[in-house]
């Protein structure tokens, strides 16, 4: 079935069926919320970029407009090996009614999840320096791509210092906030164009892989900064999912090749197979 | 059929339209992609298919990249979705997707969509004829080009459409339902006369969204297809309805999440239950309704 063509993808399977997983914490970084939970029969080593499908397993439903129903799509930001199974960490902030459960979750209670799921971050082509970019909530899938390549070079943006707490999960990152408050008060894309700039680029242009989330338009300005300059990027892009492994095509996006499904061909996408990021 | 009945002949020798099935549960068309799900999930998943038939997405005889996003809503309890059946066309699919699909180790249901009769003509033949194919379903859910009618609205298009396309091929034939006619089953009565094996119901109700932040609709294909527990209570009316008036079995659909669901479909008169719009929360919720009714099938029988 196609093993061939994708047996090289950045993808650890998926057990094919939601299971439960106990919160072990829920912590507040900031702006942010830090879950942890015990994942005792999932993979024990995610791909940086995949994500999991998670939803409460009591109680989802009755918020807001009666909602949540669907699960909700979320990087992993780590995952460590526990005593028994993984121990998986998401990075998320509460914006409607599916992130405000996931955000009341207390220790001892159970996640119900489906995952890993999705392609993530490729390795750096040969001979370049990957370079992290990461905005907002977008930061969670770079925090494991961090830990995996060894202390890159990362670049962070907030919109305020409360959002900014969460560079703490990286090692001496680069920050920028919106209103100056932690960091420089910039977007991080005009660090990211300094950065490329300062570079001693050689006559091939690949110093340099740029790994990026965050949201569109923050991602659609790396894709053009890169592009510019001839630099690989790998975006991570999000979009409204209702089942994550390929079922419903409603997560697709707009490529040079026609619409793909982003929960099956992404979330992370080579920047040069689109014509523009998505809104 | 009672449920005691269906219950009493899954474990050996249940069938559908005489199609040996190892249970009741199938999967609603175009909430299961089984080729992508054995991307996410490797072999596993054929060691532990949630379904005992499965369905596959509409295929249309030219290829079709879907409607614009945003293609999906929460609603309470639901989903609308516009995704506009993208597919990859007659020859894609017999060229790309069945060989996959007959790797699955439940028989294959085929579900087909036509602007015309004669596009449906093109796809019978062109797939029923295929061994690997054990059952085709007509999506009717579609404007005819030729009268401007959805073909399964109106009883007359169903039983026009079916009379021609019944001698098109041996396999057995099921007509999927739209729960937006006047009379579902006027229409199931048409489906039985000119020769249909089995009838499906409901697909998704029309719906519709408006954001909140422009006033406009969100749907990038403006209206959509309500699905997911919100419409259960519709479509057991329907196939309850349906079940009176024809003798052909009916495959009961429309918000099933639990064993307790699907006995419910059957109690209304369905013969097999689909599991959709559950099937994105959980993709083994197939197995686990399956799981759950055997279940309940053990229980006392109710009065």
């Amino acid at each position: 079935m196609t093993q061939a063509a994708t047996a090289a993808e950045p993808r650890t399977l998926a057990p094919p069926g939601r299971r439960l997983a106990r919160v072990t914490a829920n912590d507040a970084l900031g702006a942010y919320r830090l879950i942890s939970a015990h994942d005792r029969e999932g993979p024990l080593e995610p791909r940086p970029g995949q994500f999991y499908m998670l939803a409460a397993a009591e109680r989802w439903g009755g918020g807001a407009d009666e909602r949540p129903y669907l699960p909700r799509a979320f990087s992993y930001a780590r995952a460590r090996r526990a005593d028994r199974g993984a121990l998986l960490e998401f990075l998320l902030e509460a914006v409607g009614p599916g992130t405000e459960r996931l955000g009341s979750l207390d220790p001892g209670d159970e996640l119900a999840l489906v995952g890993p799921l999705g392609v993530g971050f490729r390795q750096p082509e040969v001979g370049t320096r990957p370079l992290l970019v990461g905005g907002g909530i977008g930061t969670a899938p770079l925090v494991c791509l961090a830990d995996e390549l060894g202390a890159p070079r990362v670049l962070l943006g907030f919109r305020s210092g409360a959002h900014a707490e969460a560079a703490r999960l990286f090692e001496r990152p680069s920050l920028t906030t919106d209103d100056g408050s932690v960091g420089r008060r910039a977007l991080v894309t005009e660090l990211l164009a300094e950065t490329l700039q300062d570079e001693d680029l050689p006559a091939e242009g690949l110093a340099t892989t740029v790994y990026a989330c965050g949201p569109p338009p923050m991602l659609e300005a790396v894709r053009t900064i890169c592009a510019e300059r001839g630099v690989p990027a790998q975006l991570a892009l999000e979009s409204g999912m209702a089942c994550g492994f390929g079922a419903c095509f409603g997560c697709v996006v707009a490529t040079r090749d026609g619409y793909v499904r982003l929960c099956l061909d992404g979330p992370v996408l080579e920047a040069d197979r689109l014509q523009a990021v998505p809104e | 059929m009672s449920w005691q009945l269906a219950a009493g002949g899954w474990q050996s020798g249940f069938e559908l339209c005489g199609v040996p099935l190892r249970g009741p549960v199938l999967n609603g068309s175009g909430t299961f992609d089984a080729i992508a799900a054995r991307r996410a999930f490797g072999d596993a998943l054929l060691e532990q298919f949630p379904f005992d038939a499965f369905v596959s997405k509409t295929i249309t005889v030219e290829p079709r990249d879907g409607n614009p996003p945003p293609r999906l809503w929460e609603t309470p309890a639901g989903m609308i979705n516009s995704i506009g059946l993208p597919n990859r066309g007659l020859e894609g699919f017999l060229a790309h997707d069945l060989p996959q699909l007959v790797e699955l180790p439940v028989p294959l249901v085929v579900s087909v969509m036509g602007f015309s009769v004669d596009e449906l003509a093109r796809l019978l033949s062109g797939v029923g004829e295929r061994a690997e194919v054990a059952m085709m379903e007509l999506n009717f859910s579609c404007p005819n080009v030729e009268t401007g009618l959805v073909m399964g609205a109106e009883p007359e298009e169903t039983e026009a459409a079916v009379d021609r396309l019944r001698p098109l091929t041996e396999k057995p034939l099921i007509v999927k339902l739209t729960p937006n006619a006047v009379d579902p089953a006027g229409v199931a009565e048409a489906a039985e006369r000119a020769g249909a094996d089995a009838v499906s119901l409901v697909n998704t109700l029309k719906g519709m969204a408006f954001d909140p932040r422009t006033g406009r609709a969100w749907l990038g294909g403006v209206t959509g297809g309500l699905s997911g527990p919100a419409i259960r209570a519709v479509a057991l009316e329907q196939v309850h309805a349906v079940a009176e008036r024809v003798r052909i079995p009916v495959i009961g659909m429309g918000g099933i999440a639990s064993g307790h669901d699907a006995r419910e479909f059957l109690d209304a008169g369905a013969a097999c239950v689909a599991v959709g719009t559950e099937n994105f929360r959980d993709p083994a919720a197939g197995r686990r309704v399956a799981f759950e009714l055997a279940e309940l099938q053990a229980l006392p029988v109710r009065d």
